[in-house]
């Protein structure tokens, strides 16, 4: 009888190399090119794809026992919640809104960014950056189905929640987060790698995350601080495999540094259209709330962005084009895209109100220099017609932009009281813009954004022809149920009347 | 510039005019007037006239701003395309040059009452 000795235990360093560069092979019957047709195309020169460093070296046997572990620890608080009326435990129903935008415009986000880094994974040559992507793209589509979950508790109480899936290829505001990943998922692996790891989950995701998250934890909502702190720990590692990527391209060959400023200009202005619903959620939608956008901005764009492009200064990489614009706007685009929302509220899954006289008392005080003078005048305006029982409906559908799929609600730089129109003419049709950004943006692949479903134009063509009602049924919108007004609504009533039951003896 | 593509790349656009038969995508705003927060986009026959679009949808969706009751339709001046333009009221908007997805502003500068202007 012969006994087998128990080997050494690996190094975690040993066990990185077996299991990510010791998978690779030289391939002898099919040529490099062939097997990766997608690495070369998008004019990124490659010298030496071994340089790719995963700073993490995370394997994927310490990864699935990572991942598990705050699984159980989510799930056991996610029960917690449900069986705890955690759904009355926020500070008012008007916190739902923010809720159900996140979960009808992000979640599906996070599972496109699953397929996108699962194809990414694929397509890249180099072994670390495949392991990586696989890894993120597990992270991704753990991310939507936590959030899901989470709010899954809300969906049995309140409205506006039942057809996020449905909603998210057909609901207008929708269409602004799809089309971002979208335009992703159809570049090359680079470009993509530009747009969602540096540009999204690097440049803005703390804009994105750290006010949603605080902001759930200062209205009472344990489900959604829950699913953000699981998320937490895989955000630190996309971030720095996002910093990764764009370090490696800018050290392999001084070719690639126009490619990667351009995408860097379109995917900074992009991410930063996509985060307008984040202004408005932390300026109007949170009973409590956390700080305004514009000091957000001040702490995760402006202090944070600029450590980033000074670190980046020496490859010769500049700030984003948009930068400044984006600057100047963080004074205003919260109150111009709540105006837009309450105004066409009768096709949001999610509802709008009036601010009260406390709401506008600190908007004033963040926003010293713009509220007073260009917005309190409009709100105050829409109150008085509320009160003489004409509220303000907006029945003129709105001009979306090509580019970003927003309406075009965006004023002049340097003159708020001015839209925006920037317009060009391609191959004998028009196409309508946000900004000169997003005009830059179209021009620079003009046969790609060409091809834009926007929803507001295709409203008026098949299936539902023009007829707002068919349009409601087709979007999963139930009329008087999940839009408008906040005040008179089914959440307004149905959370007043439990949270009484809990507090009262009525 | 062209889309970096591995073959030839050609796009269809989702909304060329074609696919609207007789009516046509138009766009209207108020400079200055913000209360509406975006341009108005419309869906109308290109054989309206001017005239029917301005008398109508145009005049029925301004009502909730305070200036509506003022605006003077025939002093207002006109913009399409972003460049100064002259309707003429009583042809239609095929004859008056008025395209698919075509951008039609109009300013009236004595009328400031809500946007802060100046």
């Amino acid at each position: 009888m012969s006994v087998t000795a128990a080997g050494r235990k690996l190094s975690l360093k040993e066990r990185y190399r077996l299991l990510t560069r010791d998978l690779s092979w030289d391939m002898t019957y099919q040529s490099r090119n062939d097997v990766f047709p997608y690495a070369g195309y998008e004019g990124i020169t490659v010298n030496d794809w071994d340089a790719w460093e995963d700073p993490f070296r995370l394997t994927m046997n310490a990864y699935w026992k990572y991942q598990a572990e705050k699984e159980r620890k989510f799930y056991a608080i996610i029960d917690a919640h449900a069986q705890n009326n955690g759904h009355l435990n926020i500070t008012d129903a008007r916190y739902l809104s923010a809720l159900k935008i996140f979960l009808q415009a992000i979640s599906p986000g996070e599972y496109t960014a699953s397929r996108g880094f699962a194809r990414a994974g694929r397509e890249f040559p180099g072994v670390g950056t495949q392991v990586a992507c696989q890894m993120q793209a597990i992270d991704e589509i753990r991310h939507a189905q936590t959030q899901i979950h989470a709010l899954s508790n809300y969906n049995r109480y309140y409205n506006g929640f039942h057809a996020f899936a449905h909603a998210r290829d057909r609901m207008w505001y929708n269409t602004v987060p799809r089309s971002f990943f979208d335009d992703a998922m159809t570049a090359g692996p680079f470009e993509f790698m530009i747009a969602i790891g540096f540009s999204f989950e690097y440049v803005l995701t703390n804009l994105l995350f750290v006010p949603f998250m605080s902001g759930a934890a200062y209205n009472g909502d344990m489900a959604t601080v829950t699913f953000g702190f699981s998320a937490q720990s895989d955000e630190a590692r996309h971030m720095t495999l996002g910093l990764e990527c764009i370090k490696f391209m800018l050290e392999q060959d001084p070719a690639n540094l126009p490619i990667v400023q351009r995408w860097i200009d379109k995917w900074f202005w992009r991410g930063f259209r996509v985060l307008c619903l984040v202004s408005t959620m932390m300026d109007y939608m949170l009973p409590k709330r956390v700080m305004s956008w514009r000091e957000a901005w001040q702490i995760y764009g402006v202090e944070n962005g600029s450590a980033l492009f000074n670190d980046l200064a020496r490859y010769g990489i500049r700030p984003p084009k948009g930068w400044a614009d984006a600057g100047e706007a963080a004074d205003h685009i919260s109150h111009q895209f709540m105006l837009a929302l309450y105004q066409w509220n009768f096709g949001t899954a999610f509802h709008s109100w009036i601010p009260s006289e406390e709401d506008m008392a600190w908007l004033s005080a963040k926003y010293p220099t713009t509220f007073d003078k260009y917005y309190r005048p409009r709100w105050e305006h829409i109150k008085k017609l509320a009160d003489a029982g004409t509220p303000f409906k907006n029945y003129g559908l709105a001009k979306l932009c090509q580019t970003c799929q927003l309406p075009t609600i965006f004023t002049e730089p340097g003159d708020p009281t001015l839209t925006c129109h920037r317009e060009v003419e391609y191959k004998g049709e028009k196409y309508h813009f946000c900004s000169s950004h997003c005009e830059e943006i179209f021009e620079n692949e003009a046969e790609k954004f060409i091809q834009a479903w926007l929803p507001m134009n295709q409203l008026f063509l098949a299936p539902t022809n023009g007829d707002l009602g068919t349009w409601m049924g087709w979007v999963g919108l139930v009329d008087g149920q999940d839009n408008g007004d906040f005040e008179g609504s089914a959440d307004q009533r149905n959370f007043e009347k439990w949270r009484g039951a809990m507090v009262t003896n009525l | 510039m062209t889309v970096v593509a591995r073959k030839n790349y050609i796009g269809e656009p989702r909304d060329a005019g074609a696919k609207f038969g007789s009516n046509q995508l138009i766009y209207l705003s108020w400079d200055r007037h913000l209360l509406f927060a975006a341009p108005f986009l419309l869906c109308v026959p290109s054989e309206m006239t001017v005239r029917e679009l301005v008398a109508g949808p145009l005049t029925t969706l301004i009502q909730p701003d305070p200036d509506a009751p003022r605006v003077d339709w025939e002093s207002v001046r006109w913009l399409k395309a972003n460049r100064p333009w002259q309707p003429r009221f009583d042809q239609s908007l095929a004859a008056n040059g008025v395209g698919h997805k075509e951008q039609i502003r109009f300013v009236t500068p004595d009328l400031n009452t809500l946007c802060g202007v100046g």
